[in-house]
């Protein structure tokens, strides 16, 4: 056995987090102990997670760098282990979480040593989701994850931050309650929680679809779906910005994963029974949710209810069951969590000086902030799927799986990407464009280096996997491939037998 | 080279745009210098490719690779290519110089610059595509850069409202667009145009049902590709945006909306013409759809005051010209009214900037007048572009707009008949709104009470440069290029790179349809010169006694209250309905926010249970009790 290197990547920001619990509390200064130890431990992490990258087996689909502890013995081990699919989402949250510390400078005015352990706390859980490979410990990473977030937004949060808090936590909960029964349930069946076994063994059909909506209604409710999304618009606008960056950067990605590792692979009859319901369902995210996000006055909203429809993309383009479907969808989880991620954090930048979200208080901002302007206009282009940019690629490849699949489905799909255009250039017409008319405008100053650097670095890597995706798509393919044949070959053992 | 060609406008605009904060002239230099060596280097391309045959295709890196779908990107130099590249470099470049000095007082000239070259690297970009993904991208990179560029000067909000406009609008051609891509990439398998031309014969007669209607595969697939063409072409449904994007600065006007991108729809439909071969009924729908848009156009052109929109209106028929020639097979002459068109088009609009540069900004025609004396230069240029637009005989437009025509008549359909007469009428009316704009502009009383009509003055040496330069080609492209684009001997330089069905023979042609045009032309402008100089009470009285008609046209048709009315209004309705209607009073009140009163509500009853008084837990404890009991007699 190696060294251990998934366990320390998910355990190191614990580990920082509890060297910042142990350090003083300085009232008076910014408590800039607190950030370096923050950002050391979430850079080392980034760092080990580019070597894990870097000595990842691209050609094979197996879990790679295992790690097996037993735990509950015969009941739980304690067991880790990638793929091409879950490293991509392991290398997002390693990504962004020194990019929320990094905004926390900025956006976190009070209890910043607190907001600090919560974060790192909070990484060591999503690291945690993408690693494990048995069952019960995913539970636990995955519902943990909540009560950070939960915190985040209830302490650090607006004026509406307790019902928003609540909210979040009610919807998900419903959904997690659901899973735990289907995991009980599975240990019951297979006797066993390790992922692979489960992989081997086959869950007999009839047990399958009941299964499948346990799960369904955890995930659905984490990507989120239409109809259960109202909770993410209230959690984003009550959550300072370094926490709606990570919900919408890396939380909302759970239940993508949690659909391609878990139902897709281990009830692919039943997924293939429920599609059309999914479809459906993204139809109605991406057409409602689009011209809800059209009529939002408020920034933070709208980006929220743009996401909702973003995610209707990952979910139809999972669900085709083809390639290009799934590794759009692969790609579109991705890049929404570097776009939206770079989106909230300018909203933030905006916050930061005038304290308000509402589209109607600005306007004219070109003249008075250009570099801010130019770079928003960047991740505005991605977000409506401008060529070039990270969110076409996911999108287009979504829709050629889906044409494959259904020409209805994807024709309505497809006019997603009209609506998008509109509710953001309109955003940023209101925003950046026409004449100032707020005299406290006038006063504002354009983005420091802190600022600038981060938004910066997110532009160029929306920009770069635009045209360059293949280092995203080549990790993946194998693992995508593998999951494709083994749901193909299943669902044709089941047709033979009808 | 051909790397140097296509990516010195990219190189330019990105130095232009980082070195705004040194010296003013810097970005300028870097960007118009940068297109210049791109001219130079694709006119020895094109000239390359003419004598020496060299032509290729170069790969520079793979972009998409997922399952059996992959993208490239390439340079793909063919006759089409090639000669489309010369346009728009050549064009690009005039149009850089002459901002130099009409945007010369604009602090943000750098952006401006830089926009522009990001613009022409986009239209390349489109133009060497191999594949249609690419083609994609640089059809969308247009529509940015155009976007961009209509507002340019974002504190008037009718610059950002056209600009959105043009944006959404062309986004609803690229969704046809686009499903026109995927349904080629799920039946064909590859997105490589070579690759699927050779298959095209294969699918001639396929069947397919698409949403319920049974449809030949080719015709539904030109028909979406045919809807991006029209987005990006202005053609009639799809054409609102285009007058509104006059907000932009007029050399904008000159390279985006007249000579290079709005032609993009024509060059996708000339390029794909193996596929549109294959579908008369879609072809039907190119021909009806361009001879439409020609005539309404052109009809709407007659009545406009904005000098400009004059000139939106008239590329708009103009295009419309084009596709027709292309529905009735004759690709290569809708490229070569492309070509002339580029030059006479640019000329028009870059002599309006220089009037209304002169005017301080005024754009109404009612506002102009009696400037000839002042603006002799203009005023020649001007008229030389009028000339080649309508089709005088021996200027450009006359070679490229009468082969048109004459195509259309031979196609020997009816519709082709009826192509051709309505390319006569529409030839007329072009002739009258051209020629009123120049009596309008140019000669009467000066009209303008704002502006001091001593103070108006000829333009720089910066303006009139690419203007004299348009005039030459304006003068001479038809003419020298006719021979080798449509005559006879026309196979040897397209190649491949368009299907050409069959050659123009005047043998067949009807003396009185050859001279027709050139009659009218002719005859139009002493009716212009009458009506719009001699007698105004014979055109005040033809409005008094038509006011519905002239209402209909100075309104545009009504398409922009028509399309407020069905699309605009309604979707913001129905937004703000599922927002407060479907989030907050359904999914909330009954998920949420119900559950956590049903808890409220449970728990408030649960604490009047807790009254603290012995005989409320005695009787709670009784009723369990009994409950118990009864539960034990039952079941043991």
């Amino acid at each position: 056995m190696n060294f251990p290197i998934l366990s320390s990547i998910t355990f190191i920001p614990l580990i920082g987090a509890l060297f910042i619990f142990l350090t003083k509390d300085e009232k008076n200064e910014q408590n800039k102990g607190a950030i370096y130890v923050s950002l050391f431990t979430s850079f080392v992490n980034f760092f080990l997670t580019l070597f894990l990258w870097y000595s990842f087996d691209k050609t094979t689909s197996d879990f790679q760098f295992i790690e097996e502890q037993s735990w509950i013995s015969g009941f739980i081990k304690f067991k880790f282990g990638i793929d091409g699919i879950s490293i991509l989402f392991i290398l997002l949250t390693t990504l962004v979480t020194p990019i929320a510390i990094i905004s926390c400078i900025n956006s976190v005015k009070q209890r910043l040593k607190e907001f600090l352990i919560a974060i790192l706390v909070l990484q060591t859980f999503m690291i945690g989701v993408f690693c494990s490979l048995d069952l019960v410990i995913f539970y636990i990473f995955f519902e943990a994850g909540l009560i950070p977030m939960f915190l985040i937004i209830g302490i650090w949060g607006g004026p509406n931050k307790v019902y928003s808090a609540f909210k979040f936590f009610l919807f998900t909960l419903l959904g997690s309650v659901l899973m735990l029964v289907a995991v009980i349930t599975i240990y019951w069946i297979t006797g066993t929680t390790d992922v692979n076994e489960i992989y081997q063994i086959k869950i007999p059909q009839e047990y399958q679809y009941l299964l499948w909506l346990a799960f369904f209604s955890s995930f659905a409710v984490k990507l989120p779906m239409w109809p259960v999304h109202t909770w993410l618009p209230d959690a984003h606008v009550e959550a300072p910005t370094p926490g709606s960056v990570i919900l919408a950067a890396i939380l909302l990605k759970m239940g993508g994963y949690g659909f391609l590792r878990f139902s897709v692979s281990m009830f692919p009859i039943a997924s293939e029974y429920f599609a059309p319901l999914i479809f459906t369902l993204s139809i109605i995210a991406i057409i409602y949710t689009s011209l809800v996000a059209l009529m939002q006055d408020d920034m933070k909203k709208l980006v929220a209810y743009s996401s909702v429809a973003h995610m209707g993309f990952v979910t139809l383009g999972i669900f085709t069951f083809e390639k290009q479907g799934i590794e759009g969808s692969m790609l579109q989880m991705i890049s929404h969590g570097l776009i939206s991620a770079a989106l909230f954090l300018s909203v933030g930048v905006l916050y930061d000086r005038i304290h308000s979200r509402l589209i109607n208080t600005y306007g004219g901002l070109a003249k008075i902030i250009p570099k801010y302007s130019f770079i928003l206009m960047i991740f505005v282009l991605a977000a409506l799927g401008l060529p070039g940019t990270s969110g076409f690629i996911g999108e287009f490849l979504v829709l050629v799986g889906a044409f494959k699949t259904n020409f209805l489905v994807a024709i309505l799909a497809s006019t997603g990407i009209v609506l998008s255009a509109a509710y953001m250039l309109w955003m940023y017409k209101r925003v950046i464009f026409g004449k100032l008319e707020n005299n406290e405008l006038k006063k504002i100053k354009d983005m420091n280096s802190n600022e600038f650097s981060i938004l910066l670095f997110l532009g160029v890597l929306i920009i770069v996997f635009g045209f360059y995706p293949e280092p995203l798509l080549e990790t993946m393919r194998v693992s995508v491939d593998n999951l494709i044949s083994n749901y193909n070959l299943e669902v044709k053992k089941n047709m033979a037998l009808n | 080279m051909e790397y140097a060609a296509i990516f010195l406008p990219l190189f330019g605009s990105i130095i232009g745009y980082l070195s705004k904060g040194f010296k003013d002239f810097l970005p300028l230099l870097i960007t118009t210098l940068c297109i210049f060596l791109s001219s130079i280097l694709s006119i020895i391309i094109f000239y390359n490719g003419i004598v020496h045959d060299q032509y290729g295709n170069y790969l520079i890196f793979e972009w998409i690779s997922s399952g059996d779908f992959t993208a490239n990107w390439t340079i793909n130099v063919d006759p089409l290519s090639s000669i489309i590249l010369v346009v728009v470099s050549l064009i690009s470049f005039l149009v850089h110089l002459y901002s130099i000095e009409y945007m010369r007082h604009d602090p943000n000239k750098p952006r401006f610059m830089s926009y522009l070259s990001l613009f022409t690297f986009s239209m390349m970009v489109l133009v060497v595509s191999d594949n249609f993904l690419q083609l994609f991208f640089g059809w969308e990179g247009v529509g940015l850069c155009s976007y961009l560029l209509i507002g340019f000067w974002y504190k008037k909000d009718s610059a950002n409202q056209a600009a959105i406009k043009a944006f959404l609008v062309n986004r609803v051609g690229d969704l046809g667009l686009a499903i026109g891509v995927f349904l080629i990439f799920l039946y064909f398998g590859t997105i490589n145009f070579s690759e699927i031309f050779v298959s095209v014969p294969n699918f001639s007669s396929k069947q397919i049902n698409f949403l319920g209607i049974e449809i030949n595969l080719i015709t539904a697939i030109c028909s979406f590709l045919f809807l991006g063409a029209m987005g990006k072409s202005a053609q009639l449904f799809l054409h609102t945006w285009l007058p509104d994007a006059m907000e932009g600065p007029t050399p904008v006007s000159a390279l985006i909306h007249a000579a290079t991108m709005v032609t993009a729809g024509v060059f996708l439909v000339a390029r794909c013409s193996p596929i549109f071969e294959y579908s008369q009924v879609a072809l039907n729908f190119v021909t009806i759809i361009g001879m439409l848009t020609a005539l309404f156009a052109a009809s709407v052109a007659l009545v406009q005051n904005d000098i400009k929109r004059i000139i939106a209106y008239s590329t708009c028929s103009q295009l419309g010209y084009m596709f027709f020639a292309a529905g009735v097979g004759a690709y290569h002459v809708a490229i070569f009214h492309l070509f002339t068109h580029a030059f006479f088009k640019a000329l028009l609009f870059l002599g309006s900037g220089s009037v209304i540069h002169s005017l301080n900004d005024e754009q109404d025609i009612r506002k102009m007048g009696g400037l000839w004396k002042k603006m002799p230069f203009t005023w020649i240029s001007m008229i030389i572009g009028t000339l080649a637009l309508t089709g005088f005989p021996f200027l450009s437009g006359y070679y490229s707009k009468d082969a048109i025509i004459e195509f259309a008549f031979l196609s020997g359909s009816n519709l082709g008949y009826i192509a051709a007469g309505v390319g006569i009428l529409t030839a007329f009316l072009t002739a009258i709104y051209s020629w009123r704009l120049i009596f309008k502009t140019f000669h009467g009383k000066f009209n303008n009470q704002e502006t001091n009509q001593t103070n108006i003055h000829e333009s720089g040496i910066n303006i009139l440069l690419p203007l004299g330069i348009l005039v030459i080609g304006s003068i001479v492209a038809g003419f020298l290029f006719k021979e080798m684009l449509i005559g006879n001997y026309f196979s040897n330089f397209w190649d491949n790179s368009i299907l050409i069905t069959k050659e123009i023979d005047h043998k067949n042609i009807p003396l009185w349809l050859l001279i027709s045009t050139p009659i009218i032309v002719t005859i139009s402008i002493p009716i212009s010169f009458y009506i719009y100089l001699k007698n105004k009470e014979f055109l005040n009285k033809l409005k008094f006694n038509n006011q519905k008609i002239y209402n209909f046209l100075i309104n545009k048709w009504y398409f922009d209250e028509i399309y407020d009315f069905i699309f605009v209004k309604p979707i913001k309705k129905v937004g703000l309905f599922f927002w407060k209607i479907g989030d907050v009073k359904t999914i909330d009140r009954y998920g949420p926010d119900g559950i956590s009163k049903i808890i409220k509500l449970i728990s408030n009853k649960a604490t009047k249970l807790q009254s603290g008084y012995i005989f409320d837990y005695a009787f709670v404890m009784l009723i369990g009790f009994s409950l118990l009991l009864t539960f034990f007699i039952i079941y043991i």
